[in-house]
């Protein structure tokens, strides 16, 4: 038994050892995302691909494997495959579930290479080099800030919320403290699951519950056009306005637009994954220091700035 | 619908007691109604009431087809992600039509048209497959849940396919608009569910399917065509997924990888709320009627309270299906 582990610890080092000197002329790079199984995550698969089409060129020593899984157990085997037979250097990865995954990513970056988490904290510190994320309560504080001007006297509000996960609840927090010791009363919030068909569903029954309301926050722009379309049907498009997250180029065409009903978006790029992919690039191609947090504003888009978030070419 | 009571099958005793396997899913259907009017006084309004159907009318037009594969002793787990690639395919077909064809309903009628179709195909392509190829329906609609979904997503390219503006403008009314203030879904989820039971009830194919789920031996040896007949169940169920996406397309005009997702489950939940056994043998198109309204309300109660925090959406749902099937499956035995 001991010799087979000593056997197996030494193959482990030779198999660093011949992994940092490939390391010098060629480089692999792992990037692992959840599917695109909404909005948000399409984009973030799209901008993924788009940034390694990109580097490829750019460095044809890095070679990246991109990976693309629809729950944790097949992203973890993902990064396992990755590690053992790729021999990546570096992992990019936005995990789908970030508390299960923890103790996997853990063992990547206890295997020596460099990891970068995207969007979605884990569950214990000190794991990631890199930590490239939206701001999740500022997303909330930012929607709050803008109804509260808004509504200076105060009024009803309803709340659509996403998935009952961190991030909604970050959101949610920022937002509540955003609005407190204003005027609005929030009539009550639901899960429409950042999703345009419960986004219409919650909505429609919103509408029907409550005859006066002044502003609907949805926090994503996926369960806003769902919502959109309900308050057409109600026709009462003229009592209130919308206020979406994440920055869709339908929503973003309907904000530069000048649309009464959907004045303003806040910025939730799925292009943060593009950011986390060239900084992890250029570490380890360059050699430049990018280790620490790198948190992306979540800026309110109007009419005024909105043409500086509009790319045709972006699916989401 | 009234001829419903009286020439239900194998009767648990003959005498004075009520029939709750009869009127299990209108009992469950009725507290439902008594609990949402005391929850909110909106809940009875004709807004309220309407937007629930028509918002129950997919998945209700499915469930119907689904009433006969269960019947027939089969099952089709495809047909949220048949739903998703259909509105998909449909949007692009329907986008790629308006340099030829111009703005208007001929271009609306062609998407309906491609729809119906590929619904067909579908179930063409999932009864050969079971009929023909030997294989189990709970392996190969499983296989064609994955292979429709992954479609759309491929189609989408990750994202969301939209309908043009202007086409979907012409096309809104589907959804939106109806014939004396009923919106279309509601009359074509009816039209469906009328028809369903009369070839239930009073066609061959309709005893037929009853008498594969109950026993295929018997019913191959009493000359019934028995792949044919399966095979025809999920031709049904394909066109009806066609039909109740041309419902849906109207509503929000898009397509994503997240459409339908679940509605298989849906399906078979309000098939079974309505009284249908799950191993075959026995359908109630009138029964799945009820449970995908029950369904339909629970979602809609939910959302018209309160009391119950939304982390807990889940178990009430949970809870009211499996008492609507207790109520009338409940003294079977006594």
């Amino acid at each position: 038994m001991k010799l087979v582990k000593s056997l197996m610890a030494s193959a482990v080092i030779a198999g660093s050892l011949t992994g940092a000197v490939v390391a010098q002329d060629k480089v692999t790079i792992g990037v692992s995302v959840p599917a695109a199984d909404h909005g948000w995550t399409g984009g973030v698969n799209y901008f993924a691909q788009q940034a390694i089409d990109r580097l490829a060129t750019t460095y044809p020593d890095v070679e990246f494997v991109f990976a693309s899984a629809p729950d944790a157990p097949k992203q973890i085997a993902d990064i396992e495959d990755m590690v053992s037979t790729r021999g990546i250097d570096a992992l990019v990865i936005l995990p789908g579930d970030p508390d299960a995954m923890t103790s996997a990513i853990k063992q990547v970056k206890d295997a020596g290479k460099f990891v970068t988490v995207v969007d979605r904290q884990l569950s214990i510190d000190g794991v990631e080099d890199l930590y490239v994320a939206g701001d999740n309560p500022g997303l909330g504080a930012n929607a709050a800030a803008y109804i509260k001007e808004s509504l200076p006297d105060g009024g009803n509000i309803v709340i659509l919320r996403g998935l009952p996960i961190p991030i909604d609840q970050q959101r949610f927090d920022g937002f509540m403290a955003g609005i407190e010791g204003s005027n609005i009363t929030v009539l009550d919030d639901e899960f429409a699951n950042w999703n345009r068909d419960d986004g219409f569903k919650v909505m429609q029954d919103f509408l029907t519950r409550f005859p006066d309301i002044k502003a609907v926050w949805t926090q994503d722009d996926d369960i806003s056009l769902g919502a959109i379309e309900a308050i057409k049907q109600a026709g009462r498009e003229g009592e209130m306005f919308i206020v979406g997250g994440a920055g869709m180029q339908q929503i973003l065409q309907a904000v530069a637009n000048g649309d009464a009903l959907t004045p303003v978006d806040v910025s939730y790029s799925p292009a943060m994954i593009a950011t986390a992919i060239e900084l992890t690039t250029s570490h380890l191609v360059g050699g430049i220091h990018v280790d620490g947090r790198y948190i992306l504003d979540s800026t309110l888009i109007t009419k005024d700035n909105a043409a500086e978030f509009l790319d045709p070419s972006s699916p989401f | 619908m009234s001829v419903s009571a009286p020439d239900i099958p194998a009767k648990p005793k003959r005498g004075f007691r009520l029939d709750l396997k009869t009127v299990g899913p209108l009992l469950a259907l009725a507290l439902l109604v008594l609990l949402g009017i005391s929850l909110n006084e909106n809940f009875l309004s004709y807004n309220n009431l309407t937007n629930v159907l028509a918002r129950s009318s997919f998945i209700g037009i499915i469930a119907i087809g689904a009433t006969f594969v269960i019947t027939a002793g089969g099952l089709d787990l495809s047909v949220g992600s048949m739903a998703a690639v259909i509105a998909g395919v449909m949007i692009m077909v329907m986008n790629w039509l308006i340099p030829t064809m111009g703005i208007g309903w001929g271009v609306v009628i062609a998407g309906m048209a491609t729809g119906i179709l590929l619904g067909g195909v579908a179930g063409v392509f999932n009864g050969t497959m079971i009929t023909r190829g030997r294989i189990e329906a709970f392996i190969v609609t499983l296989g064609t849940m994955g292979i429709f979904r992954s479609l759309v997503t491929f189609l989408a390219d990750g994202g969301t396919l939209s309908l043009n503006f202007q086409v979907a403008d012409v096309y809104r009314p589907v959804y939106y608009a109806g014939l004396l203030g009923v919106p279309w879904p509601i009359i074509v989820f009816a039209l469906v569910a009328i028809g369903g039971e009369v070839v239930m009830r009073y066609t061959a194919f309709g005893r037929y399917c009853a008498a594969i789920g109950s026993n295929e031996q018997v019913a191959r040896y009493s000359s019934i065509n028995v792949d044919n007949v399966r095979l025809l169940t999920y031709i049904l169920q394909g066109v009806l997924v066609g039909v109740a996406v041309l419902l849906y397309v109207p509503r929000l005009g898009s397509a994503s990888s997240t459409t339908g997702v679940l509605w298989e489950l849906e399906a078979i939940a309000g098939v079974i709320i309505g009284g249908t056994t799950l191993k075959g043998g026995y359908g109630r198109i009138w029964g799945t009627v009820v449970g995908v309204v029950i369904l339909g309300l629970i979602g809609n109660i939910l959302n018209l309270q309160s009391l119950i925090s939304p982390y807990l959406n889940g178990a009430f749902q949970g809870v009211i299906i499996i008492l609507a099937v207790l109520l009338q499956r409940g003294r079977k035995n006594a």
